[in-house]
């Protein structure tokens, strides 16, 4: 096989890759959209919240310490423990419920009933709010996370495909763990909607509320339930953003990542934002690889926009999305 | 008269039981707008229960109150026995009160199936995490509820649209998936807004049909609310009668038709 053909196959996969992660973050956006009709521009910093907590947890940091000892006076940073990964993530996902159970009492419980405009800027509120509170609680710092996970370039694929093809396919172990643990959540997800009675309580509240009320589902209960789901994608993107590149604010931007996706496959189709993600992930790699060389490269900044803005005009409900009827 | 506390027997020889809902002194404002004025009736177990009057009669203001939609300003609403604190409709779904709307609210992006197996939420029992862990269980009840809800659908007659998104189905099916959802529900107590509007003539009768069965076979107590006087007179054991948000008559279909403050509202104003 000719060189750049494989070299742009290696290059499709690793943007398959990079797609899986840019389709976990749009997937808690399609989540909280479907049930509630938010578009909840905190899913990011939730992202970036649940991995601070994740590290703060594992290493034991104290949490508000800067503050206390500003107050205080004191000298407080660690409690000196360490947790094992997976005592870690089950308190932070015990963490991100609350912060679920709150966002319903604090802020939604007060909103039902309004706009949708009103509603987005609330999380845009939030979204802020969990900025500031995770660096009070964490401090700003970059953060290495490590759960444990597999990191580097794999051997055993590098030197298969060597064999095979005479060109050895870097691809990092992270990557595919990544996609494993993404395929996986979405069968969970797919089957918890389809089959479980909460599930199909959460499609009947994303259909019609009053209906929904009429058969005995609290609205209530379903939206802690899905920001709980939200806080849970939240914390498995973060998780594999933060084992690539640290924890630190610029991890809540993969938002940004998330809505050229979410124009991709609509914004109330699941195996939208899966698809959305890998085409994202797929195109802009090799658009990079293709045609970057002659415009002066960085193309990976701006080609999913672009992307996203076609669909816009041509098919503005997305891939997978419902179609829009105007009712007149 | 039918207040023994005992119940009564219907002409065609049905045994209506003991009070089953009460409302008491019920009134319902929007603001300036008096929607019910300090009513009172009864609903008896197995009968089934008209209300009745002119547009904006405060017909469905009455059926929200039931339901929970509306919460009255004054009155109590008596349910088997005991007086309800002010609940969420989710909550007074839980209570075995199933209801169908005047504008038909259904899930329309769900299968027919699916739809009515929403109407089985209240009877599932195992939580998030037996679903979770424990997955044999959770299989056995939904199958349980599966089969239920196939018999609703097979008494409904709507066998062959069972796995159709209702979006796509035409007016009158939609209020009969509407139905059978509340009838998923086994419910103690079944309301029904305007359950044959808009329908032709043989849809009418099939809806009827269906009613009468329902509480026939299954015994349940229904209130309906219907404009067909027809129909009304055909259907029902007892009649509410409505006018500008109060009460102008109560009793047997006979009684009512020859009531002169019913008769005055009915000439009076247009009805359809
Ligand atoms: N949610 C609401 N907000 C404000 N006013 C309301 C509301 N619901 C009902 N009303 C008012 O209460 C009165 C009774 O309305 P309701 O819908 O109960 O009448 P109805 O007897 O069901 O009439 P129809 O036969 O047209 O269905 C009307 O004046 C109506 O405008
Ligand atoms: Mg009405």
């Amino acid at each position: 096989m000719p060189d750049q053909l494989l070299f742009a196959m290696e290059v499709t996969l690793n943007g398959l890759m990079a797609g899986v992660l840019y389709a976990l973050v749009a997937l808690g956006f399609v989540l909280i959209f479907k049930a509630s009709g938010i578009f909840n521009y905190a899913q990011g910093v939730m992202a970036l919240f649940a991995a601070l907590t994740l590290v703060g947890l594992q290493e034991g940091q104290i949490p508000f310490a800067h503050l206390i000892n500003a107050i205080l006076g004191t000298d407080l940073h660690h409690f000196g423990w360490h947790l094992t990964a997976i005592v870690a993530i089950v308190l932070t996902i015990g963490v991100m419920v609350l912060l679920a159970i709150l966002v319903e009492r604090i802020v939604l419980r007060h909103l039902v009933n309004q706009e949708p405009i009103i509603l987005f800027m609330a999380t845009i509120g939030l979204a802020y709010f969990l900025e500031g509170l995770g660096d009070l609680m964490w401090g700003s710092d970059i953060k290495k996370l490590d759960v444990g996970l597999p990191q580097g370039i794999s051997e055993t694929i590098d030197t298969a495909t060597f064999n095979w093809f005479g060109y050895g396919f870097f691809i990092d172990k992270l990557d595919i763990f990544a996609t494993v643990i993404a395929a996986l959540l979405v069968i969970g997800l797919t089957l918890f909607s389809q089959y479980s009675k909460q599930g199909r309580a959460l499609r009947a509240v994303a259909d019609d509320h009053q209906a929904a009320l009429s058969v005995g589902i609290s609205l209530r209960f379903i939206w802690v339930l899905v920001w709980s789901i939200a806080g849970f994608v939240a914390l498995v993107a973060g998780i594999m953003w933060g084992a690539k590149s640290g924890v630190q604010f610029s991890l809540s931007l993969i938002a940004l990542k998330a809505l050229p996706v979410l124009m991709l496959g609509g914004f109330t189709s699941i195996p939208g934002a899966i698809v959305g993600g890998l085409i994202i992930g797929v195109g802009e790699k090799l658009f990079e690889f293709a045609i970057g060389p002659m415009v002066g490269g960085a193309t990976e900044n701006w080609f999913a926009y672009v992307l996203a803005l076609l669909f816009l005009v041509f098919r503005p409900q997305g891939l997978f999305g419902e179609k829009i009827i105007e009712r007149v | 008269m039918l207040d023994a506390s005992e119940g009564y027997t219907t002409a065609d020889g049905r045994k209506i039981g003991g009070v089953l809902m009460e409302m008491q002194n019920i009134t319902l404002r929007f603001g300036g707008v008096v929607a019910i004025k300090d009513i009172s009736f009864d609903i008896r177990e197995g009968e089934i229960r008209a209300i009745i009057g002119p547009n904006g009669a405060g017909k469905s203001s009455m059926l929200n109150v039931i339901s929970g939609f509306y919460r009255p300003q004054e009155g109590a609403v008596i349910y088997k026995g005991r007086k309800r604190p002010a609940m969420k409709p989710y909550q007074v779904a839980q209570q075995g009160i199933a209801r169908t709307f005047q504008n038909i609210a259904l899930f329309e992006g769900m299968s027919v199936l699916d739809n009515v197996m929403t109407g089985r939420l209240t009877h599932m029992k195992s939580s998030l995490f037996s679903q979770a862990l424990w997955w044999g269980k959770a299989e056995a009840e939904e199958i349980a509820n599966r089969e239920l809800v196939e018999r609703v659908i097979d008494f409904l007659e709507i066998q062959h649209i069972r796995k159709t998104p209702v979006g796509r189905l035409p007016y009158g099916l939609k209020k009969r998936v509407e139905l059978a959802r509340a009838l998923a529900a086994e419910p103690s107590l079944l309301l029904l807004d305007e359950p044959m509007a808009g329908m032709n003539v043989e849809e009418k009768e099939d809806m009827s049909r269906f009613i009468l069965d329902v509480n026939d076979e299954f015994g349940t107590t229904i209130a309906l609310i219907e404009h067909d006087m027809g129909v009304v007179m055909d259907l029902s054991d007892r009649v509410v009668v409505m006018d500008y948000g109060k009460k102008i008559g109560d009793g047997t279909p006979d009684e009512v038709r020859n009531n002169q403050d019913v008769i005055d509202a009915y000439l009076g104003v247009s009805h359809d």
